[in-house]
């Protein structure tokens, strides 16, 4: 073991701060608490751990073994067995971050392929080489506008139809920064032009998830038209598949782009590690958090890539950084870039269609159980809001019996909402699947 | 080493030309010399700010280094040069004319006491 400091080190520093030995430094601990008695078992062999392990994770059900219906930020889609295989080559599974380019070169051309199928699906100038999930991307989102205009707006304006869990992140990263960040508590059921009200020239930003948190698409124009008229930042959370069908959020003139990219050929694993992705306008580039692979020539004027942009301070002048992330997610990102790849602009296409048509069977069969009903007013992607005669979360213990994982109950973030199920759909649910759904809840509903 | 005569000067090897209570202001030929090629530049201050002398108001960035460029008298900044920021290589071939930074409306003419003439800048002791 590599201990990086001697006994006389140690000896030294004690001294200087006038303390006898190491344990003195534990003083204020409670006796009972220091070095308990750790009542552990014997140990057991290799063969018997795997097998207690084993059984353990009996205990667990996936959505290989349910049929499930539950997405509020994690989706089930399928992922082509070739991206595994790419992933867990070796030269990309075991490489360390390309600092070095010249013995990088195949991590730093996947992450600038990815990069640029990220700008080609939102529609944006640039893309960073990607953050850790969608969370810290909305956050670098809301700390990019608050830096951008140097602390002088101070407001920032978040749809209550973000994802609550995004929310909470963007408050703790925010956290000890003087900034007012309002809109929230409008209802869940606001759209766009509730937003637009809050807008004043004290507004660093203004956030939307698009499709939203409840699965409805807005038009977002005349927000960003508005949010543009006091020179605020406009920001759009989107879902990645559903760019294959609907308008990129550059055709609303967004600033940036944020999103999940969990769909991108990631599985759902218990909630990570996942994948942030985060575009922006050319003339934010310097803005942007993490880092940018460029293509470049080498001496002898062959196509090279290297990281082309960290923003300075980082590393050079970190007292002024507004940002403290400058990697990236670079095995994740990889695997969205080959699952693009895979799919096509067509297959990305269908993919989302196929989301689509899906969903809104579904939502046609749910709606004709007796005591179920879906707003059938607002546009909406592969998951909707189900509004349920009983507490969703009594529908989802119904629904467990049968093998079903049903949606999201939205009562645990929105106390309003405790008779409203999030269900989502993708190409995963077959007819058959969706029609067992709406029977067990005809079957349920007469209990 | 191009210093003109009709400038002040900065420790930090920022000029100033003064004309009644405007002064511009940029950064010296020795400094864009020092830095070698400026790859960025930005502005950090709004048009209508008011900065005190020492403040900062600009970062330059080369293929080198990153420096602060601090404010060589206290006012009010009215006007930005936007042309640096689609080509900061004009600090490196015109430091003394198209790549001025900033106008300042002084607010006390007495700070430019405390800048050198073209001469003490010239012979300024360099550390490095």
């Amino acid at each position: 073991m590599y201990i990086s400091h001697t006994q006389a080190d140690r000896e030294a520093m004690l001294k200087i701060i006038g303390v006898e030995k190491l344990e003195d430094l534990f003083q204020c601990l409670p006796d009972e608490g220091k070095f308990p008695e750790l009542s552990l078992p014997d140990g057991i062999t290799e063969m018997e751990a795997l097998d207690e392990l084993q059984y353990i994770s009996t205990a667990n059900e996936t959505p290989q073994e349910l049929v499930s219906f539950l997405g509020a930020g994690a989706y089930n889609h399928y992922i082509p067995a070739a991206v595994d295989s790419i992933l867990m080559r070796s030269e990309f599974y075991t490489a360390y971050t390309p600092y070095q380019p010249e013995i990088a070169q195949g991590t730093l051309q996947a992450i600038f392929e990815y990069q640029s199928l990220i700008a080609a699906l939102t529609g944006m100038d640039v893309s960073n080489a990607s953050h850790y999930d969608g969370a810290t991307a909305v956050a670098e989102a809301v700390n990019m506008a608050y830096h951008n205009f140097r602390g002088r707006k101070k407001k920032i304006i978040l749809s209550p139809s973000i994802h609550p869990h995004y929310r909470e992140t963007i408050h703790t990263y925010m956290d000890g920064v003087n900034l007012e960040i309002i809109g929230e508590d409008l209802s869940p059921e606001s759209g766009p032009d509730d937003l637009i009200k809050l807008i004043d020239d004290q507004t660093a930003l203004v956030m939307v998830q698009y499709p939203d948190f409840f699965g409805r698409i807005y038009d977002l124009t005349k927000l960003s038209t508005a949010t543009h008229e006091q020179k605020s930042l406009f920001s759009v959370h989107i879902n990645p598949i559903s760019l294959g069908l609907i308008k990129p959020p550059s055709e609303f003139d967004a600033d940036i782009v944020t999103g999940e990219g969990q769909p991108l050929g990631i599985p759902m694993s218990f909630g990570g590690p996942y994948l942030g992705l985060f575009a922006t306008k050319k003339q934010y580039v310097r803005k942007m958090a993490g880092r940018l692979a460029g293509e470049t020539v080498d001496t002898e004027g062959k196509r090279g890539y290297v990281l082309t942009l960290n923003t300075r301070e980082q590393h050079i002048r970190r007292e002024q950084a507004t940002s403290n992330i400058c990697t990236n997610q670079g095995l994740i990102a990889l695997a969205s870039t080959v699952y693009l790849s895979l799919l096509g602009k067509n297959g990305l296409q269908e993919l989302a269609r196929l989301n689509y048509h899906k969903a809104h069977y579904a939502a046609e069969k749910i709606s004709a159980v007796p005591g179920f009903t879906v707003n059938p007013v607002q546009p909406f992607f592969n998951e909707f809001v189900v509004h349920c005669p009983v507490p969703a979360k009594e529908v989802n213990q119904s629904l467990l019996k049968y093998d079903i994982l049903g949606g999201y109950d939205l009562g645990q973030d929105y106390p309003d909402l405790t008779h409203e199920l999030l269900v989502a759909v993708t190409e995963m649910n077959t007819r058959s699947e969706i029609d067992f759904l709406a029977a067990v809840l005809e079957e349920e509903s007469h209990d | 080493m191009n210093t003109p005569a009709d400038l002040k000067y900065s420790t930090n090897d920022e000029w100033i030309r003064v004309e009644g209570d405007v002064a511009t202001m940029g950064i010296t030929d020795y400094a864009q010399d020092q830095l070698s090629d400026i790859v960025f530049v930005e502005i950090v201050a709004f048009e209508g700010d008011s900065l005190e002398q020492g403040e900062t108001c600009a970062v330059v960035e080369s293929v080198k280094a990153a420096a602060d460029v601090y404010m060589p008298v206290g006012g009010e900044i009215t006007a930005i040069n936007q042309q640096l920021v689609d080509s900061p290589e004009l600090i490196n071939q015109d430091p003394y004319g198209n790549a001025w930074l900033i106008k300042i409306k002084m607010a006390d003419s007495r700070e430019l006491d405390g800048l050198m003439d073209a001469d003490t800048y010239k012979n300024l002791e360099r550390d490095h």
